[in-house]
This record gives C-alpha cells, structure tokens and sequence, in this order.
C-alpha cells in the first residue's frame, strides 16, 4: 500500500496528470479524424486549437473575455459589499438573526436563474442585467459564510475577550474578526464560481456581449470549432479564478489552522 | 414554547409581505405589481392547469438529469477514488471539466443533441455529474485508512469491501456533492428551458416577461422557489435518514469546526 514501492510513484507529480490530458486529447482527436465520431458535431482538438488561436489575436476576442471578467468582478464587488457586512451584522445580533431568517429562508431556494426576466425588465439586456443576475446569486453563499463565521466564534477566545474587557470595537477587530475570515474566504471562493456561472449564463441567455453570447452566437452561425474554443476560454477563466483564490486565500490565511494541513 | 417560535416567524413572514404589498403600492411600477395580483395569477396558473403541463414536465426533466448524474458521478468516483493511479491521472481534465460554467455548455447540447428532451437531460446531468464525482472522490479518499485494513484482515473479497466500508466511510461526502448539485439541477433545468422549450416553469417564466404578464412571471418565479424549497427539504429528510448513524457519531465525538461550504447558486 506504500505508494513508494511503485514505480509510477517515483514520477513527478504532475505526469500522470498531464498525461491524462495528453491521452483525452489523442483520443479525441484520432476519433475525429477517423470519422468514429460525427465530424459535423465533433470537430478534432488541433482544429478547435487553430480556431481559438485565430480567434485569440484578434481585439474583438479579448473585448470579449474582458465583458465577462468585467461582469464577474462587479457582480463579485457589489455581492461583497453587501453580503459581508450585512451577514457579519445579522450574525453578531441574535435579536435581528430571528427576525430575518424567515425571509432569508425564503428567498434563498429561488434559483437565481429565475431573476433573467427581471434582470431584462430593470437592467436591459445589456451589461447591467447579467451583473444583477451575478451579484444576487453571489450574494447568497456569501451571506451565509459570513453569518456562520461570526455565529462560530471560539466560546474561550469571546469569554477570554471579555475577561480582559476588551471593547467592543476592539473585540469584532481581535476575536471576532480573525476567526470569521476562513469562511468569509470560502464564501468568497463559492460566490466567485457563482458569479462567472450567471454571468455566462447572462449572456448566453439575454445576449449581453461576453464569452457566453460568443458561444452562442458561433453555434447559430455553424462555426462549431470556434464554439468548442470559447466553451474552454469558459473553462479557463473559471479554472483561473479558482485557482486565483487559492493562492491569495493561504498567505491570507497562513496564521489559521484551518490552513496548516 | 415551539408554538411561539413558529407563530412569531410566520409573524415576520407577514410583515414581510406587507412590506412588499407597500413598495408595490408606493411604486406604483408594472414592474412590481401588488401582491393579490400576484396571487392570483399564482392561483389561475398552478392550481391547478400549469400543474401537468409545466411543473411536472420541468421537475421530470431535472429528476432524469439529476439521478444520471448521481449514478455517474458516484460510479466514477468510487472508481477513480480508490485508485490513485486513475486519481492523479484524470485529476486535471476533471478539474477542468468541472470549472467550465455549466451554462456554456448548453450551445454543445443543442448541437449534438438537439432541442428536445435527451438535450435538457444531457445539460443537467453534465452540470451535475461533477460536484458528485469530486466529492466522492474526496470521500473515498478521505476514509480512515485503518478501515481499509480492518477489511484486509478480515479477507473481505472487493465486492463486499466496496459495499461495507468504502460506500459508509463515503456517503457523508457523497451526500455534500448530492446536496451541490441539487440547485445545480434546478438552475439548469430553468436555463434550458428559457433556450430551447415550449413548455416548462423556466419557459413558463421567460415566455410571462416577454409578453408583458407580469403577475404571471412573478407567480412563475414563486413557483420556482417553492420548488426549490421543496426538493431542498426532501433531500434533508432523505439525508437524515440514510445518514443518521453518522450524525449520531459526530455528535458523540467532538464537533470540528470546519468552514463549511454552501453552495448555492
């Protein structure tokens, strides 16, 4: 069971994974070429490849990713700027917790998804209907990190606040603070996700401009490779940003033992 | 002193209607039109005419995704979690698999599979799938190694290994990717009909705001939400009965606190 007795054990860690991409795309692309799959649906990779490099030194393709990260980070900001302190208040007062969580509870199963014809009766289908849709389907995940994080104060870190009389201000600052972080960070990580998903789905549905819309519109227009190449710019800017997460998320948060793993 | 909880939040309930029925009043908007119309329109439509020709459509679309999804996604993921060859090998092409919005995908289903109901079911499973399959990943690779080996001494051939220590010591976490997935499928079911349907409470919905009915679009989005409400509530009530021994072992061992991760979208 040792893995080291292995012999693939003793590779690097990153071959096999890049040996699984390698084998995916060898695959598909002998598929393609050999006509086992339908080639009107399954153009070979090397082609969805040229297709996106084609795409890719053009303005209008990084116009085009730059709508949908614009999108990303005003639905992220404005779910930030409300769900964060909103959450952390709701989650500090028991009295306000009870009064809202009724309604909390209620708005929270309808899919944000549900909103689009609202978002194109208020906003349009331009840029501002995809960032509402964004921002209040962030703003949920977000909400709830935040009230968790402040409900989950170590009980001996408050009473230890307290003994020291530790004011207020003081005490949100050094106790409450600190130990609410690690999942305001999750929350933030999650929303992010969420974000980029109703973003895209902004645009591929009410056709505001940005990756999603580009997907759709080289579908109706038959350019089916070009499709393919913009699904995985999708896949990439969502790959980027999570990743992006992490790696800010651990300098951040190194002195939590959440992180010592 | 149950009673008293439950009155007051349906107390707060109220106040929050009100509250909505004096913005639309105060208003004044289309946009927001008083509740009672609302109501109505909730009424005329759901009870109960749209019953059988959208809400169970939408919800038998979702329920064929979802449970393509679980049976692959726990499949593969028992699979790809107990070996770490498989593991590391496919860990990259998954990772990324699973960060492409779902939503994008949708132009690729209507391609390859059309506009009819093989596409939705295609969309909410591919969605789905990969929350499901991560975590079970994460699951089986997560149990206690000392299980593992009690089922070695004991000579459990794989079948009976694979059924009684594998599965338990991985349900909880199964059930975490499940339970992500569960609003995963309910989006996706609702995109796909605003795209490509002609019935449908996401076609339903879409189809209200673009002629102008606006009681109807808001019913439509109440409707959604109870939906939601409910599949929610029964996958709890499900998850607390399979999983109950395991909330009874937690409980008995000290309560980690970890960050926990909601997902909702």
């Amino acid at each position: 069971m040792i893995a080291a007795d292995r012999p693939l054990a003793r590779l690097p860690g990153w071959v096999l994974g890049t040996a699984g991409v390698a084998v995916v795309l060898v695959v598909f692309e002998l598929a393609a070429r050999l006509k086992l799959l339908p080639a009107r649906w399954f153009p070979p990779p090397s082609e969805i490849l040229r297709a996106l490099a084609d795409e890719a030194v053009t303005a209008e393709f990084w116009k085009t990713v730059w709508a949908t990260l614009r999108g990303w980070a005003m639905g992220l900001g404005i779910a930030a700027l409300v769900a964060i302190p909103v959450g952390m208040l709701i989650g500090a007062i028991p009295f306000l917790y009870r009064q809202v969580r009724v309604v909390i509870e209620f708005l929270r199963p309808i899919p944000s998804v549900a909103l689009i014809p609202v978002a194109v009766l208020l906003f349009g289908t331009g840029f501002g209907g995809k960032v509402f849709l964004a921002s209040f389907a962030a703003t949920w995940p977000l909400l709830f990190q935040s009230m968790y994080g402040v409900q989950d104060v170590d009980p001996v870190a408050r009473d230890t606040a307290r003994a020291y009389r530790l004011g207020r201000v003081r005490q949100a600052l050094f106790v409450t603070l600190p130990s609410a972080a690690p999942y305001i960070a999750t929350g933030l990580r999650v929303s992010s996700a969420v974000a980029l998903i109703l973003v895209v789905t902004g645009e591929l549905v009410i056709g505001s401009a940005g990756v999603g819309n580009a997907i759709a519109v080289a579908r109706s227009g038959g350019d089916v490779a070009v499709a393919y190449g913009y699904i995985a710019v999708a896949g990439l800017l969502g790959l980027a940003l999570n990743t992006l997460f992490k790696i800010v998320e651990r300098p951040v948060l190194h002195w939590h033992p959440g992180q010592r793993r | 002193m149950k009673w008293r909880g439950v009155l007051a939040d349906v107390a707060r309930f109220g106040v929050f209607l009100l509250l909505w029925q004096l913005a639309a009043m105060a208003l004044d908007s289309a946009f927001l039109p008083p509740l009672g119309e609302v109501f109505r329109a909730f009424a005329d439509s759901f009870i109960f005419e749209r019953i059988w020709s959208d809400v169970v459509p939408s919800i038998g679309r979702m329920a064929a995704g979802y449970a393509l999804a679980a049976a692959v996604g726990v499949g593969a993921g028992l699979m790809i979690g107990s070996n770490w060859v498989v593991r590391r090998t496919t860990g990259p092409v998954t990772e990324f698999l699973r960060a492409i919005p779902p939503p994008a995908l949708l132009p690729f289903a209507m391609l390859v599979f059309g506009f009819g109901l093989s596409m939705k079911v295609f969309v909410i499973a591919i969605g789905c799938v990969w929350p499901i399959l991560l975590n079970t990943v994460d699951g089986v690779r997560g149990a206690d190694p000392m299980f593992n080996e009690v089922a070695r001494v004991y000579r459990l051939d794989s079948r009976s290994r694979l059924r009684r220590v594998v599965i338990p010591a991985a349900a909880p976490q199964i059930a975490v990717g499940l339970r992500a997935s569960l609003s995963i499928a309910l989006i996706l079911m609702v995109i796909s009909e605003m795209v490509a349907s002609t019935n449908g409470l996401g076609y339903f919905v879409l189809q209200a705001q673009r002629t102008f009915r606006l009681d109807d679009m808001w019913a439509g989005i109440l409707m959604l939400g109870i939906v939601g409400f409910a599949l929610n509530a029964v996958f709890v009530a499900g998850e607390r009965r399979v999983l109950a021994w395991h909330r009874g072992m937690r409980a008995a061992s000290d309560a980690s606190a970890e960050p926990m991760e909601a997902v909702s979208a």
